[in-house]
């Protein structure tokens, strides 16, 4: 009995071997929601620059437009883009589980499943209506 | 209860419920953006300055911006008292998110109002 105990106890494994695991599915698209949400955080000044040219006059606007043809800048705005909208999609799929539906381990890799492809999917789009 | 003084709500009950109101104000936000655009493919300045500077737009992207700030102030508290075990670096960099965030909403309601 005492043995059994001992032996089913849980361990902490350092950060060298966590990565050795191959994490399922649902554990990936929930740390990205992570990092995209700080990466978003992170771009706001960005976002917040690039409302400021589009607004503030036609100059300005147009200035904008000759700044973001560049592929660099190109670049950067689709990665923030996607990350916005990964973590959207992700979000959302999250809202959906606080409400208790596909709670479950099949739930949750279907639901982790639907969260990549439409991540994917909205990436490229991005990706064609910018370039 | 854990309470904890740097949480937004006092208690993570309702730093929860915070995070999923503004997720959905943000959320609908980006999606009437997104349609806006979508139903303009060949954007003119006139065009997007005379839709985002409409009483309701402005209001609506003053809430959002609100919004996200509580938003990220409870993502960002998640992630540090998450990760960042040293209290004096975990404040240390709460009071960076708090002060970064302060300005850019300054700067939103400045780029909003100010055209
Ligand atoms: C400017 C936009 C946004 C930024 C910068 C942002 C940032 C963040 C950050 C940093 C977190 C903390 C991550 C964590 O605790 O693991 C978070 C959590 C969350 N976000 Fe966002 N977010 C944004 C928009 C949205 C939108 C549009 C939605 C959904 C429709 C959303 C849904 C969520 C949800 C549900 C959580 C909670 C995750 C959890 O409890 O683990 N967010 N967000």
């Amino acid at each position: 009995m005492m043995g059994q105990t001992r032996e089913r106890r849980p361990t902490n494994i350092d950060m060298g071997s966590l990565f050795a695991y191959q994490f399922p599915l649902p554990a990936v698209t929930s740390i990205l929601h992570r990092i995209s949400g700080l990466i978003v955080f992170l771009m706001i000044p960005l976002l917040l620059w690039i409302l400021d040219q589009s607004l503030s006059s036609l100059d300005s606007f147009e200035q904008l437009q000759e700044c973001m043809s560049g592929f660099v800048a190109k670049f950067i705005l689709w990665g923030t883009l996607s990350a916005l909208f990964y973590h959207l999609i992700a979000g959302v799929k999250h809202l959906i589980m606080d409400m208790g539906i596909g709670e479950d381990l099949s739930g949750a890799r279907v639901g982790a499943w639907i969260v990549l492809v439409l991540s994917i999917f909205t990436a490229l789009l991005l990706g064609a209506w910018l370039w | 209860m854990v309470t904890n003084v740097t949480s937004l709500g006092r208690s993570g009950l309702y730093d929860w419920m915070i995070q999923r109101a503004t997720a959905v104000v943000v959320g609908v936000y980006v999606c009437v953006i997104v349609g806006f655009l979508l139903q303009h493919p060949d954007l003119s300045y006139e065009q997007w300055k005379a839709f985002m500077t409409t009483t309701a737009m402005r209001i609506f992207s003053v809430l959002s911006f609100i919004a996200v700030v509580a938003h990220v102030w409870v993502g960002l508290w998640t992630i540090s008292t998450d990760y960042i075990k040293p209290m004096w670096l975990r404040l240390s960099f709460q009071g960076f998110c708090a002060v970064a965030l302060f300005m850019c909403f300054v700067w939103a309601v400045l780029i909003l109002w100010g055209v």
